[in-house]
């Protein structure tokens, strides 16, 4: 038995745009039409579009492997190939071991039927058989937590009872290789938390998964190695974190140029890193260069960084102003440069560093550039949240309710326990 | 072939769900239930029986007991075909969000379709075997003839189901087209009427490949004798083509469903 899990072979997929004849009433007419019309028929051409070329990758047995990019970039279609649905126009695609695939959680559920049945009949699709199912049943609906509706028709369900049932369900198939489509946004926030454990333990039962997603964070987690695609071709294939970055750099937008024409402008901004830029962790430090260049003389200059987070939050803000510089003045053509440091106290996800010039006295915005560079920092602690606080438990006990005193400690906190004032500080 | 085989082989919990979800939907939700079942051969029996009388009236002779049995006879395995040849039809369509969201061997639907039909026709015919205890139509050994005759009958509608269902899926005419067939198919299908009604031109009738298997059902059920062997082997090289070639026409089309649905 080989060790490859998933191999991709140059695959190519052509789609048509527009309409396709869905009746004999259309089709007679256009056919009639060609007949007559030579030209009908070289318009044909260009309505065909690539959503995939030359797609090429090899996953092994047991390794989790990301699919990025933007909308429209073929992510879909390279699923949809692969789970069998649709059937590539060159090219070849070998999956090795029972798949199943999580495309459409709630796909399979008849709203008439009761979420019991739904279990059963979900389960099957997904080809699980039923004494498989009738094993796992009680799993199935402790997991998606609607114990108390699970003998009510679906239809009478909430959007997020009926999606949570059908992740549960999905989620108790036991595959060799996994396909994971853009599923784990399901439900509320602790029930995301639950598919992101039940992933990890698939994964580490040695399950291949194939993983597609715009949780970036949530691909840096997960996968081992990472493919990114951009209309329909590969751009990269690598370690997950070189290729998100990669992502992020390509996706980051352009300076604005309506702004650029303004007295003054932000002529270059970079951000660098002490180590590689694709691995930051909390806590390390990264400089923001940025330069401003002056068309007219301008005064009461000052230049603001940021930072927000995936959800456009800010997470950090300030001037050069506000850290004691002051503002300055520019003549025209003269060029003003500065430096920022600044630590990245902030938990694990990505974060959006971006740069503006202003006026401070008017509040005028001069230039601004948003998301000069995109960022994935990682965290080595489970701690959630923005910002990091590195934390640490350095005292912890129970005390007993009788009066008899009994400490319970542990790790190398034990000798300092019993001198410390007590305090019941979580396990 | 083969492997296609093997895979829905596989696969058969899942038909077995279809089938299941398919009954159930069905009648979830209506306050008659199972009743409706019975309710549509019924109500061709009641149509046969005016039929009938007519001829009678028209011959002079009386309407007796086996006429009405044989319309009843014949009108079950009618609604069967009529019933899972509209469900199969339309199970492509209908499903779409399955058809383009998760692989599995997507001939479930048509056969699952004319499975549940088949239950129908299970539950019919119960009222159908009181009737014929009740007018003492009695039993004999050609009633060995049924499972092959029924084998014939589910052979040709699951050939034709699956065409029927890919061929929808990508014209939606077919739909409006069977429809139209079905309605009045009755016409040109012994169910309201048996072939030796018309004489000897009523052979011509047989040509429609159900019509031997209903004139069989008649035969070995109410009249107690072998079916016509002759046209029966007609039927049933029919029944085989059709299941054959509809599979591997299914087949050949299955991979452009998702995109073409």
């Amino acid at each position: 038995m080989s060790d490859i899990a998933v191999r991709a072979e140059h695959i190519y997929k052509k789609f048509r745009k527009g309409e396709i004849y869905n009746s004999l009433r259309d089709l007679i007419p256009t056919l009639t039409g060609r007949l007559f019309r030579e030209q009908e028929l070289s318009r044909g051409d260009d309505r065909e579009f690539w959503a995939l070329q030359d797609l090429c990758f090899e996953v092994k047995r047991g390794e989790a492997f990301g699919i990025i990019g933007q909308n429209g970039a073929g992510k879909s279609t390279a699923l949809k190939i692969l789970s069998r649905i649709m059937r590539p126009s060159k090219g070849q695609m070998f999956v090795n071991g029972r798949l199943s695939a999580l495309i459409e959680v709630t796909a399979g559920f008849h709203p008439d039927l009761t979420g019991r049945e739904n279990i059963f009949l979900h389960g099957t699709i997904l080809g699980m058989t039923r004494r498989e199912i009738q094993s796992k049943l009680d799993q199935i609906i402790a997991f998606s937590g609607i114990e108390e509706f699970i003998d009510t028709p679906v239809k009478r369900y909430s959007t997020g009872m009926f999606a949570r049932l059908g992740f549960s369900v999905a989620a108790h198939v036991d595959p060799e290789v996994l396909i994971v489509d853009e599923v784990l946004s399901v439900g509320d926030y602790l029930f995301q938390g639950k598919c992101v454990e039940r992933m990890k333990e698939v994964i580490r039962n040695g399950a291949t998964v194939l993983f597609v997603s715009h949780n970036l964070k949530n691909i840096s987690e997960f996968c081992d190695r990472c493919l990114l695609l951009e209309k329909g071709r590969t751009v990269t294939i690598g370690p997950a974190h070189e290729v998100v970055s990669a992502y992020l750099q390509r996706s980051r937008k352009s300076p604005n140029e309506e702004r650029a024409s303004g007295p003054v402008s932000i002529s270059s901004a970079r951000v660098h890193s002490e180590g590689e830029f694709g691995r930051l962790k909390s806590g390390d430090t990264v400089w923001l260069e940025v330069e401003v260049t002056a068309r007219t003389p301008c005064t009461k200059l000052t230049v603001a960084p940021w930072m927000t987070n995936e959800a456009n939050e800010i997470v950090f803000e300030t001037t050069t102003e506000r850290l004691g510089c002051g503002n300055f003045s520019l003549e025209a053509g003269e060029v003003y440069s500065c430096t920022f440091e600044m630590r990245l106290n902030v938990t694990s996800g990505i974060y959006h560093l971006s740069v503006l010039i202003y006026r401070h006295d008017t509040q005028t915005v001069y230039d601004e550039w948003t998301a000069v560079a995109t960022i994935y920092v990682s965290s080595e602690d489970d701690v959630r949240g923005t910002a990091h606080c590195f934390p640490k438990v350095i005292h912890q006990e129970i005390r007993p309710s009788c009066s008899a005193s009994c400490v319970v400690t542990t790790g190398d906190a034990a000798s300092q326990a019993t001198e410390l004032p007590a305090t019941r500080v979580c396990l | 072939m083969k492997e296609e085989l093997k895979e829905l082989y596989q696969y058969r919990e899942l038909l077995y769900m279809f089938t299941y979800r398919d009954i159930k939907v069905r009648y979830k939700q209506s306050i008659m239930g199972l009743l409706w079942a019975v309710l549509m051969p019924a109500l061709i029996v009641s149509a046969g029986v005016i039929v009938r009388y007519g001829y009678a009236f028209a011959s002079g002779k009386r309407l007796d007991v086996g006429d009405v049995a044989s319309v009843a006879v014949k009108s079950l395995p009618w609604a069967f075909l009529v019933s899972s040849i509209r469900f199969s039809c339309n199970s492509l369509v209908t499903n779409q969000n399955l058809v383009t969201k998760v692989y599995f061997p997507k001939e479930v639907f048509p056969i699952g379709a004319v499975m549940a039909s088949l239950f129908d026709m299970v539950v019919a015919s119960g009222a159908v075997t009181v009737y014929l205890l009740v007018t003492q139509t009695g039993w004999s050994v050609q009633l060995a003839w049924i499972p092959l005759l029924l084998a014939i009958l589910v052979a040709q509608t699951l050939g034709f189901g699956m065409i029927l269902s890919a061929a929808s899926l990508f014209f939606r005419d077919v739909k409006y087209i069977v429809e139209v067939l079905l309605t009045f198919g009755i016409f040109f299908t012994p169910v309201l009427y048996d072939v030796r009604m018309l004489g000897n031109k009523g052979n011509w009738l047989l040509l429609n490949p159900v019509a031997p298997i209903l004139e069989g059902f008649s035969a070995c059920i109410v009249r107690h004798q072998p079916p016509d062997l002759l046209w029966l082997a007609y039927s049933a090289a029919f029944g085989l083509t059709s299941l054959l070639g509809g599979f591997v026409f299914f087949k050949h089309l299955e991979p452009a469903f998702a995109e073409s649905i």
